[in-house]
């Protein structure tokens, strides 16, 4: 293994566990708004993450700057896309979940 | 086995019961705007199968019409389909229609039975080991004009088969146009959010449709991703709020559709009137015959694509 490996693991193996929770908290959460709080957090740091840890392993900087873009392409649709299912979700009127105490 | 083998095999487990999984529920869904969502997580999957198989070509092809266009072309079907609903009182007749309906339904299923069970047999008494005609493909690829496999047989060596495609597309349009008008189609204006999105979007994804139609020559791309692509940027222009004008929706409008299948039928009197076999490339023009057929085609695709989501006839809109 060569350093690069050795800084990459750590990062691939805490953007896994980024997905994993996300993943968790969209099959468990209650309600949509929470859903997405989870879905937007695993898909920007989890993804960047994983990016991070692929970018130290690659061979040239295009790739880098490629994986690079990937991840900013995914963080504006993954935000923007959240905000526009929740402005649909409050325009139907999906009350936000309370918990009951 | 070793450890990498090992992970590889349950990957291709998990995406292949995935996609079996994932059809089942889509078809069984009873709600449709489920069945579309199932569909488009289906798609997904499906190019990352593609891609796995060494596939790419197919992989962006399934993604960007598969899931992508498609997707959007389900969704506003199904949003047209709940303006008609509520338009039409439908409660009144109801169940006499649905059973007639079902009846209905039997021979389109019968039709896709038969057919499924034809592709199955022709699938299943394939030779297995068989490399198909790759060697015959790789040794005439220096002919071809292009260095891409993929481009080179859909282009050239089944240059027929591309131009019926193009022609498919074509006519599914003039079929949605003779459907006639549906009851307008409103579109809520967009918000900060959305506009931010398209700005930033739009120009890379007509940046992209020009880099797939360049990078076809030589690597996964060509005319049906870059077309998808652009017709991708159009859904979401319209999505904004965006309409064609007035002007544009007569003469550019028809001439840009008609490009692709134009130069196509052009290229191929062309090849007939001086003699050649149809669509023959002479091997030392191909390459720059091939990037202009391409060209036509992205430019016909996109916009029938882009049209297919606007889902009326331009001058129709403009009466109302």
């Amino acid at each position: 293994m060569t350093l690069g490996n050795y800084i990459a693991a750590p990062l691939l193996v805490s953007g896994v566990v980024f997905f994993l929770a996300g993943s968790a908290g969209l099959l468990r959460f209650p309600d949509v708004y929470t859903r997405l709080h989870s879905l937007t957090k695993s898909d920007n740091v989890g993804l960047g993450l994983i990016v991070a840890g692929l970018a130290v392993q690659a061979e040239s900087w295009f790739v880098v700057g490629k994986l690079l873009l990937v991840w900013l392409l995914v963080l504006l649709a993954g935000a923007s896309v959240a905000n526009l299912i929740t402005k649909g979700a409050m325009q139907r009127g999906i009350k936000m979940w309370t918990p009951k105490i | 086995m070793d450890a990498q083998n090992l992970t590889q095999w349950i990957f291709d487990t998990l995406t292949g019961l995935g996609l079996l999984c994932l059809a089942w529920m889509a078809l069984a869904s009873s709600q449709l705007i489920k069945a579309i969502v199932l569909f488009v997580a289906f798609g997904l999957l499906m190019a990352l199968t593609w891609v796995r198989l060494d596939a790419v070509d197919i992989a962006l092809a399934e993604v960007a019409i598969g899931a992508g266009l498609t997707g959007a072309l389900l969704l506003a079907a199904l949003a047209k389909l709940t303006a008609v609903q509520t338009a039409t009182s439908k409660a009144a007749h109801r169940s006499p229609k649905d059973r007639a309906a079902r009846k209905l339904y039997r021979m389109p299923a019968a039709l896709l039975l038969l057919v499924a069970a034809g592709l199955a047999y022709s699938v299943l008494s394939l030779p297995l080991n068989s490399r198909g005609l790759s060697i015959e493909v790789g040794a005439n690829l220096d002919a071809s004009g292009v260095g891409n496999p993929v481009t080179a047989v859909l282009l050239n060596f089944r240059g027929y088969d591309t131009l019926l495609e193009i022609f498919v597309l074509f006519l599914a349009l003039l079929g949605v146009w003779s459907l006639g008008s549906l009851p307008p189609h409103r579109i809520e204006p967009a918000g900060p959010v959305l506009n931010t999105l398209v700005v930033v979007l739009a120009p890379l994804l007509i940046l992209l449709a020009a880099y797939f139609l360049w990078a076809g020559a030589h690597g996964p791309g060509g005319a049906f991703q870059a077309g998808a692509t652009l017709g991708a940027a159009g859904v979401l222009l319209q999505l904004a709020g965006w309409k064609p004008g007035p002007g544009f929706a007569r003469l550019p409008w028809k001439l840009i559709l008609l490009a692709g299948p134009a130069l196509f039928i052009l290229f191929a009197l062309f090849t007939l009137v001086t003699g050649q076999h149809l669509l023959e490339y002479a091997p030392e023009r191909a390459g720059i015959l091939i990037l202009l057929l391409e060209t036509g085609a992205t430019f016909s695709i996109g916009l029938t694509l882009a049209a297919l989501f606007f889902g009326e006839r331009p001058d129709d809109a403009e009466g109302r």
